[in-house]
């Protein structure tokens, strides 16, 4: 059973939401998604500042058997990525609710994280694969 | 035929366990108007005898010339022992055999092309070969894009002297995706390219190439630094031949190139009536994902003993299908094998003095010719191994008359380049000997009908 924040929200394509107290979001891929990649070996961040839709493919996490299209959660402008990823991809299979954030958002629609799951509905999502 | 192993019998056993009557059925999901029944137009075969004859028929149409045309294929001397070692059973394959339990010979020799293509260009990592120089050049474009993170326009500068095939290559294989290819003039004295867009504009490469198709040399430094204080990318092409006298593209101006394309031909592959060759790719290490084609790494296996293997897999097109980084990414494993075993043999002292005696012999051929009334170099600039030469007269009626004197004297600009009037591209190598070159001149006096110039060219010592 892989770990499931209660505290975050969740897109069925296995990013976690977390909402920071300045009004954007941080990113990253939920611990099932990392596990179920195996060892990253490389993670590709999108440059700061550009906007990005609901579904967009925003980075790429890369295991030695796939490299597999992170989707942004929410509509929105990037605000910071996760620079240490560059030289430790490892950190997102280590901690990937903390030190393995991908990148930060400032949500288009604030009322757009309604459409988000929790974490009871996400891990059901998890569950059935 | 030995390479579908399967039996009539074991074609039914598979037919049967996924429930289709025959093989037709599995093709069911193309529409039946589209599919060829039959192969028209397409003969019988023909046994090996005949295959024989009919392929020295045709290569007696082609003759033995003596050839001034380059072009972006050149004559040069390769040594025996490359296509015989080439040749033997363990490289003999259009395939190129990638499983690393059963290819340890050929993945080293991928692995020491790769070297040999990073050392030659001054690049951090090479791919293991591309179709031909042309769409190695479209696919740097393509990269290039995925590379620029801080440009968006997809907007690619292209020299007008560039090579037009693979501009053309370039263009076709661009358009489709996006990215706009804006053409970028030369100076009509120097035959230089000119830097030149709207300052501000979003560029996301510039392609230099280097020798031009003119066969001119850029002024690369200046070029590269001009494309990166705009925020481009710098996409190299080269002729690698030349890399062993000129600058390796790693070192041009502040930064060096970032992305290094080109036809490996002149690296012991024949000229083949225009093919198979190889395009070669380098590019800097933090680029090394966004390069296609494939790459083999070195590494250990469990007992800690050396060995070669793919890497980066990840990002080819059987994981990554419509992302992937390319869909034509096959490379072509026996050219560029006969490209590691010819760089293999000459060495870099070997390699310098081709290129210094296609510098050398260019020259000559220049003088040679510019002798003659009526003829003069294009541009006044420095140049590796070719040449425009400008006649007071339509080049084509030129050329067929050398032709029927057994000399191809060079390649009609005319038709890509009509803005320069009657103007020849010319190209010597170190296969062209002083005596070839003074059998030119005087073939060209002849044909131009200057006779007294002719004696004088055919006397040079």
């Amino acid at each position: 059973m892989s770990n499931v924040p209660a505290d975050l929200k969740y897109a069925r394509s296995h990013e976690w939401v977390r909402e920071l107290a300045d009004g954007t979001v941080e990113v990253g891929i939920s611990d099932h998604a990392q596990h179920a990649l195996g060892d990253l070996v490389f993670v590709e961040v999108p440059a700061t500042g550009r906007a990005l839709e609901q579904g967009d493919a925003c980075a790429v996490v890369e295991s030695v058997k796939a490299a597999s299209d992170v989707y942004a959660p929410l509509a929105g402008t990037v605000v910071a990525v996760n620079e240490a990823l560059a030289k430790s991809p490892e950190l997102i299979n280590q901690d990937p609710y903390g030190a393995g954030w991908i990148l930060r958002l400032r949500p288009a629609d604030a009322a757009a994280k309604a459409s988000l799951l929790n974490a009871d509905s996400y891990a059901a999502v998890a569950e059935a694969g | 035929m030995p390479f579908i192993p399967h039996t009539d019998a074991d074609v039914g056993e598979m037919l049967a366990a996924i429930g289709a009557p025959d093989i037709d059925a599995l093709f069911d999901e193309i529409p039946g108007e589209l599919r060829v029944r039959s192969l028209e137009g397409v003969p019988e075969g023909l046994n090996e005898q005949q295959v024989m004859q009919l392929m020295q028929e045709r290569a007696r149409q082609d003759g033995r010339p003596l050839n001034f045309i380059g072009a972006g294929a050149y004559e040069h001397h390769i040594p025996a022992a490359v296509w015989a070692i080439v040749s033997r059973g363990e490289f003999y394959s259009a395939y190129t055999p990638y499983q690393a339990e059963a290819s340890q010979g050929t993945l080293q020799t991928i692995y020491e092309y790769q070297s040999m293509i990073t050392a030659l260009t001054g690049m951090g990592v090479a791919n293991a070969s591309l179709y031909d120089g042309a769409t190695a050049v479209a696919e740097a474009c393509l990269m290039a894009v995925r590379a620029n993170r801080r440009s968006s326009a997809a907007r690619i500068l292209m020299p007008r002297a560039a090579h037009p095939h693979y501009r053309t290559v370039t263009r076709a294989s661009t358009g489709g995706q996006g990215l706009s290819l804006t053409e970028l003039p030369y100076e009509a004295v120097t035959g230089r390219t000119l830097p030149a867009a709207a300052e501000g504009q979003d560029i996301t490469a510039v392609v230099i190439q280097q020798p031009n198709f003119f066969g001119v040399l850029e002024d690369v430094d200046a070029l590269t630094d001009w494309a990166h204080a705009r925020g481009a990318l710098v996409i190299a092409v080269v002729n690698p031949t030349s890399l062993a006298v000129l600058k390796a593209p790693g070192n041009w101006g502040e930064r060096g190139a970032d992305i290094v394309v080109g036809d490996g031909q002149p690296l012991g592959c024949p000229l083949s009536s225009g093919g198979p060759y190889f395009g070669f790719m380098a590019t800097r290490m933090e680029f090394v994902r966004q390069m296609p084609g494939r790459i083999v790494g070195r590494t250990v296996d469990l007992e800690g003993r050396p060995g070669f293997t793919l890497t980066l897999q990840a990002r080819e097109q059987h994981i990554r299908r419509g992302k992937a980084t390319s869909n034509i990414c096959t490379n072509q494993g026996l050219l560029m094998v006969a490209g590691t075993i010819y760089l293999a043999l000459m060495g870099a002292a070997g390699l310098a003095r081709v290129a210094q005696a296609c510098l050398a012999r260019t020259a000559e051929l220049v003088e040679a010719l510019a002798r003659l009334p009526g003829v003069r170099p294009a541009f006044a600039s420095a140049r590796f191994h070719e040449a425009v030469m400008r006649f007071d007269r339509p080049v084509g009626p030129v050329l067929e008359a050398l032709a029927a004197r057994g000399i191809e004297g060079g390649y009609d600009l005319s038709a890509h380049y009509p803005e320069l009037g009657h103007a020849l591209l010319v190209c010597a190598t170190e296969c062209r000997s002083a005596t070839d070159i003074a059998a030119y001149a005087a073939a060209l006096a002849e044909v131009l009908g200057t006779a007294r110039s002719a004696a004088t060219a055919g006397n040079r010592p």
